[in-house]
């Protein structure tokens, strides 16, 4: 499409907005322009989208919504309709059709046309009535000289400080290219403050040099001043890559903190070197998975909750498990470490195995609610909403398990019993049940971790596998019998991680790590924070 | 019990395992086909279906009287992702349970492992997924992808104004033979296009790597230097859920840097949710969502099948390339096997060459006459929100694979292979 | 610390304190002579014949054999758990895999002096580490010192810091873990992922070669014989009664005078380097080495193999890696599917019933009939 055609379209669109304001529809939809949506060459579905935005109205927005969503059929002979839920509209129309057509076919889109249909619809929204729609409309705005007349008809309707920002900024970004030396100079200026990674690429642009290294950019001002402002923001950004790596660093410290804090009871505090702790997170999973399942069944219309409903059943279901293993196997161990260790592998690859015959070996799909899809944008600072909700809960989970060891009667059993079993069953403190109960719990919050991973990475079978090494190393660098240092010791490994990874790369890192953990155990045998008394002798 | 007669019991059993391990297979009405695919470890989320279609497509010609007259019987076994054992189980498949041929392997690995078992005992091994290249052995038949008939052409595809006319390439892979074999080759096509050292950003994770976000940051930034970019994922099944969770979150969209993948299918998509990441690309040779009446039939027998005998999670089976290859394989071995008249590995070779099959993908596959490769189409497919494949563009053909590619260096002389 | 006492100390074993001993000898040889002559001389057409598969896989469990007899010097008769013994195997393997690699020559995918994985790596030259890898009795001897280099530095700092019990479990975890990783990593020089395979001559020999290989099973079996030799020589001296005492109270050991490091370290160090030699004799018999060798779970299989033949015996180790192996090929072709619940029961049962696995089962049955279930091996802490 040349620009004389788009410059056109764009025309159109706002004459046919100012009509659409002005009273009825006039421009209604063109079916012509509709059955083209289907057409075999690229260049015409490109410019019926242009035809049809030209109208600018309810149906236009509806259909290109629907397009968006490829949620448009097309039966052999061009007639288009949108399939929603349970029912079929006539995109011509608007209006419901009884009997399905035959040979109802997808009219597909591809990238090239979902940008040009989010551009048109952006053309659209920034007038709307609606503040929140204009504002997402102007960010979306493709910054192209064409869309100066656009973003200054919107400047001069626009009162919300907000939105004005952004389309000046839009505006300034539109004019980098105009052949205007001033201009340019001016929109350099306005766009020296940004912070957003985007506008250095177009300033960037502005340096580029063509095949015989000959600068694009004819004026040596310009290109200075880009160059200065690209500066600028660098500096700014470098702001924000720190903070971006702090926070990753926090979000995989928290995931490592979640997946140890159940190690740290069942093996800080009753010893137990429970190589099925991995499983735990995977029964915590499933038990999301199997939740997700059921509310996709049974209640449709809840099924962004399912999470709430998930924790509490990913608990109980990791905790009913480790309570059996611990009354059928795990007892009769307890004093001799190594054979746990050899018996809970024995139990995590039955665990495993079970589960790949009841679910399959495959992975299953665990879906982010819509409250944690997508992420919180700052300027240059990407924070998923998954990232930060397990952040949260993984310091809840710590805060609710530190209550009940210090504040309750069964907390007090539990370290009584860790401190000296055989004085603590003296005094009457019934210390098979404690021991029961606190594996139980152990792997309860195994199964909270599990519950929390499966929103972040795969759930399958292996689940448990991956992670089973990496609890282990913070339960032993953080010091056994301890909560604070299992808090420490994770935080420290992910924020640690997460500053070597982007010199050296994930694997010398996840080596360097290990490295790092085994010197400093030889240094430290007892971890971080070491447990004082007689009990530490094993 | 006293201590002679406890050696005695276990020299006995000794022997008596020595003697069951000889035991020549008992030689029955039946042509024996051998199935090694791993069924437990890490593999088993890809291969598990390959040997579920196999086994469908073994029924299936059974149904309509097997091969020669004779039933096919499929002896499976399982080399639990432990590649050693892959080739202690190819050796047993030949020599022990004598079959005519093998039907496995998925990774590299795997292949890399049995082969100097099939080239020692010269067996037959059908090969179904796509692979690096770089490999003509006479005792195996490629049945999935070389890197032209998957790789390249994708790229071409994003540097088209269809894919957005990408300037800058991310290639990011898992750190194993396939991607960086791959990647080799994309960077000296990606220089013969004229696209600068600068512009191409190479990264590797190990497997199973699950954290994402240095490496979506550095996209980020990469993306953030000027010039469309796309990124080409070999990321290997299990880390791609991570990955696109990730991308999802941090709000990279397929409209501003999109993801072209040669190792996400279906399958692997099964356990994803799918809705942030519509737009992002694959490159195969088929996909479900192709319409024919030879797909239909696929897919329908395959439901089918998982539903009798009751495979996990049934009511979200998919088919996907490498089972379509799997299906096409076989039924190409029978027709083989048909022509010679024979089920002897030297005379199906023979047969082999030039053998062609109307494939669920739409079109007539051929076997080629002389590098063991099958002439396929290449299709990209994007992301739909229900975990589907859009087809955007594909070839108007099947095109000849080369297995040894004419960017790598050294391999001019082998091209009439 | 009484656990350990219910384990027989070596001496007290009367099965081989005489002719057992001798006849258990006498069958490994055994086993080493007649195998390869079923292999090699019975015609295929007899029923004694063993095909070239049943050859391989006796040669690949003997390997396993001789690694947990290995494992049992440390761990039977030091009481030092080590989930790491994978590690020295893959070692060893690795140093002779890369005589192997070189001796492929210009038979490889590229036909050129270098590896395939270096080729496409672009690499145009060995690395250091590579150099004399061509000469036979260099690889041999690094197939020693690899293993040997390591678990004495390794051993060293750790025995030195007193790190024992579950630590020194879960940091030779670590370990192989971490050196998992590395050998995966490409850049690493060893192949990746795809290891090494393909291998073609050693020595000038054709490895597919039936002579080859049933010369490869003898040298495998001759091997273990040594092992045997060589573990009861030792826990019948000095040094072995100390190696049982560091196992069954260890304060008291140092209480008398003694200091444990140098016998952990020298007991530690020779049970790496037996496990280094397994690894390379399993190498050319089994046709691959990559770097899964060393995942945590084979270690800990190794010392299922122990645990479950027996500790702290001479011939448990063997009874466990042949039973543990057998079971698996037999599963793994007969129920796929049902594979790893009978592992994983077998870890469980074992543990719980059978604490001083098979062999120590049988030998304390014989001393005291019926003293057996879950509560003879419960000890109070």
């Amino acid at each position: 499409m040349n620009r004389c055609n788009r410059l056109a379209t764009v025309v159109a669109v706002c004459l046919g907005l100012l009509l659409t304001l002005a009273g009825p529809a006039a421009a209604a939809l063109d079916a012509a322009a509709l059955a083209k949506l289907a057409s075999e060459d690229a260049n015409e579905r490109m410019e019926a989208i242009d035809a049809i935005a030209a109208g600018g109205d309810e149906a236009a927005m509806r259909v290109l919504t629907a397009l968006q969503d490829g949620l448009l059929r097309v039966t052999p002979k061009g007639q288009v309709f949108i399939k929603q839920r349970g029912s079929l509209l006539d995109a011509l129309t608007g209006a419901a059709v009884e009997t399905e057509p035959e040979d109802l076919a997808k009219i597909s889109i591809n990238n090239r046309m979902r940008s040009q249909v989010e551009g048109v619809m952006a053309g659209l929204r920034i007038f709307s009535t609606d503040p929140k729609q204009r504002l997402e409309a102007a960010r979306a705005i493709e910054p192209e000289e064409k869309m100066l007349a656009t973003l200054d008809k919107a400047l001069a309707r626009e009162s919300v400080a907000e939105i004005r920002d952004v389309l000046e900024v839009a505006r300034a970004a539109s004019q980098l290219r105009s052949g205007d030396t001033g201009a340019r100079l001016a929109a350099i200026t306005r766009l020296a403050g940004s912070r957003d990674p985007k506008i250095k690429t177009l300033l960037l642009a502005l340096l580029e040099t063509d095949a015989q290294s000959r600068p694009l950019e004819p004026d040596a001002r310009v290109r200075e001043a880009a160059a200065d402002a690209v500066r600028a923001i660098d500096r700014r950004l470098m702001v924000y890559d720190f903070a971006q790596r702090l926070f990753a660093g926090v979000s995989l410290g928290s995931i490592l903190m979640l997946a140890a804090l159940g190690l740290a009871i069942t093996y800080g505090l009753l010893g137990v070197i429970n190589m099925a702790h991995g499983e735990m997170l995977m029964i915590g999973a499933y038990a999301a998975y199997a939740t997700q399942s059921l509310f996709r069944a049974r209640f449709p219309g809840a099924l962004d909750w399912y999470l709430v409903c998930a924790v509490p059943v990913a608990f109980l279901s990791a905790a009913a498990v480790g309570v059996v293993l611990e009354r059928t196997v795990i007892r009769w161990l307890y004093g001799r470490p190594l054979e746990t260790l050899l018996a809970t592998w024995g139990i995590s690859l039955v665990l495993i195995q079970s589960v790949r015959q009841l679910f399959g070996a495959q992975n299953v799909e665990v879906a982010n609610p819509a409250w944690m899809s997508g992420g919180i944008e700052l300027a240059a600072l990407a924070l998923p909403w998954n990232r930060i909700v397990i952040i949260g809960f993984a310091l809840a989970v710590l805060l609710l398990m530190w209550l009940m060891l210090t504040r309750t009667r069964f907390g007090l059993f539990v370290r009584g019993v860790t401190q000296n079993r055989a004085m603590a069953a003296c005094v009457g403190v019934p210390t098979a049940r404690v021991d029961m109960l606190a594996f139980g719990l152990g792997s309860g919050i195994a199964g909270l971790a599990g519950c929390a991973l499966s929103q972040i990475g795969n759930v399958g079978p292996d689940l448990g596998q991956s992670y089973i090494i990496d609890s282990f190393m913070v339960v032993v660098l953080g010091g056994v019998g301890q909560l604070a240092g299992t808090v420490y010791a994770a935080l420290g490994l992910g924020v640690a991680s997460k500053f070597l990874e982007p010199y050296i790369g994930a694997v010398p890192t996840k080596i360097l790590i290990l490295v790092l953990i085994i010197a400093f155990i030889q240094k430290r045998p007892q971890g971080l924070f070491a447990l004082r008394g007689r009990s530490v002798e094993a | 019990m006293n201590r002679k007669q406890f050696l005695g019991t276990l020299i006995g059993a000794g022997l008596s395992a020595a003697g069951l391990l000889s035991m020549p297979a008992v030689a029955a009405d039946t042509i024996k086909v051998g199935i090694l695919h791993s069924l437990s470890g890490t593999m088993a989320i890809s291969e598990t279906a390959l040997k579920n279609t196999a086994l469908m497509t073994i029924e299936e010609i059974n149904a309509k009287g097997g091969v020669l007259g004779r039933k096919l019987e499929a002896v499976v076994v399982d080399p639990a992702s432990n590649w050693p054992l892959f080739a202690e189980k190819a050796r047993q498949l030949i020599t022990q349970d004598k079959v005519s041929v093998v039907f496995g392997c998925w990774t590299s690995v795997s292949r890399k492992s049995v082969l100097p078992v099939f080239e020692e005992l010269n067996g037959l091994l059908f090969y179904p997924v796509q692979y690096e290249g770089e490999e003509l052995s006479q005792n195996v038949f490629y049945t999935g992808a070389a890197p032209n008939q998957q790789a390249i052409p994708a790229v071409e595809y994003l540097m088209s104004k269809d894919g957005g006319g990408a300037k800058r390439f991310v290639l990011l892979g898992t750190d194993y033979v396939y991607p960086r074999t791959t990647n080799k080759i994309l960077r000296a096509f990606l220089k013969s296009k004229g696209v600068a050292e600068a512009d191409i950003m190479e990264d590797y994770t190990p497997f199973g790597h699950s954290d994402y976000q240095t490496i979506i940051a550095k996209i980020k930034k990469f993306a953030g230097e000027g010039k469309k970019t796309a990124v080409i994922s070999t990321i290997n099944g299990d880390s791609n859920v991570p990955f696109y969770k990730e991308l999802g979150n941090q709000g990279l969209k397929a409209t501003d840097v999109p993801v072209v993948a040669f190792s996400v299918g279906e399958e692997e998509l099964r356990g994803v949710d799918t809705k942030p990441l519509v737009g992002h690309l694959a490159a195969w040779n088929y996909f479900m969502s192709v319409k024919n009446g030879e797909n239909t039939k696929f897919i329908k027998a395959y439901s089918e099948w998982a539903k009798k005998n009751n495979v996990p999670n049934l009511d979200t089976v998919v088919t996907n390339d490498p089972m379509e290859a799997t299906y096409v394989g076989i039924y190409m071995w029978k027709q083989a096997v048909e022509k010679a008249k024979s089920t002897d590995v030297d005379k199906v070779r023979k047969a082999m060459s030039g053998q062609t099959f109307k494939a669920p993908s739409g079109f007539v596959l051929k076997m080629d006459e002389t590098n063991h490769h099958l002439h396929k189409p290449v299709m990209i497919g994007e992301v739909q929100a229900d975990g589907q494949f859009d087809v955007v563009w594909k070839t108007k053909g099947p095109i000849r694979a080369q297995p040894w590619s004419p960017f790598i260096p050294g391999n001019e002389g082998k091209q009439k292979l | 610390m009484s656990a350990a006492a219910a384990f027989p100390v070596p001496g007290d074993e009367s099965l081989f304190s005489g002719r057992g001993w001798t006849a258990l000898v006498a069958f490994v040889i055994a086993v080493t002579v007649v195998v390869p002559v079923l292999f090699l001389a019975v015609p295929e057409t007899s029923p004694l014949h063993l095909s070239a598969y049943a050859v391989t896989l006796a040669g690949k469990i003997l390997c396993y054999c001789c690694v947990a007899v290995a494992m049992n010097l440390i761990w039977g008769y030091t009481g030092i758990l080590s989930l790491g013994h994978g590690l020295f195997f893959a070692l060893g393997g690795y140093a002779f895999g890369m005589y192997l690699m070189r001796m492929i020559g210009r038979e490889g995918q590229y036909q050129s002096d270098l590896p395939d994985f270096m080729v496409f790596l672009d690499w145009k030259a060995y690395p250091w580490y590579w150099s004399f890898t061509d000469h036979f009795w260099y690889a041999a001897a690094l197939v020693v010192i690899a293993p040997a280099v390591l678990a004495f530095v390794f051993g060293f700092f750790a025995f030195r810091s007193r790190i024992r019990g579950v630590y020194f479990s879960i940091i030779t975890q670590a370990l192989t873990f971490a050196f998992m990783l590395l050998f995966f990593r490409n850049d690493t020089g060893f192949g990746g992922n795809n290891g090494f395979t393909d291998f073609k001559r050693i020595l000038g020999y054709r490895i597919s070669d039936p002579a080859t290989r049933a010369a490869l099973f003898a040298a495998t079996g001759l091997f273990l014989a040594g092992c045997l030799v060589l573990t009861r020589a030792l826990v019948r001296s000095r040094t072995g009664r100390i190696l049982t005492a560091i196992r069954d109270s260890e304060g008291r050991l140092m209480f008398s005078g003694y200091n444990p490091l140098w016998y952990k370290l020298f007991v530690w160090t020779l049970s790496a380097v037996l496990c280094g030699i397994a690894g390379a004799l399993y190498l050319p018999q089994v046709g691959i080495i990559n770097p899964s060798e060393m995942s945590p779970a084979n270690s800990i299989e190794i010392a299922i193999w122990v645990a479950v033949g027996g500790r702290g015996t001479l011939l448990g180790p063997l009874v466990g890696a042949g039973l543990v192996n057998g079971a698996k090929s037999f599963f793994t072709q007969t129920f796929p599917e049902y594979w790893l619940f009978f592992l994983g029961a077998l870890f469980i049962a074992v543990t719980l019933f059978l604490p001083r696995g098979v062999v120590g089962w049988f030998v304390a049955r014989r001393a005291a009939p019926g003293a057996q279930g879950p509560e003879a091996g419960k000890v109070t802490a």
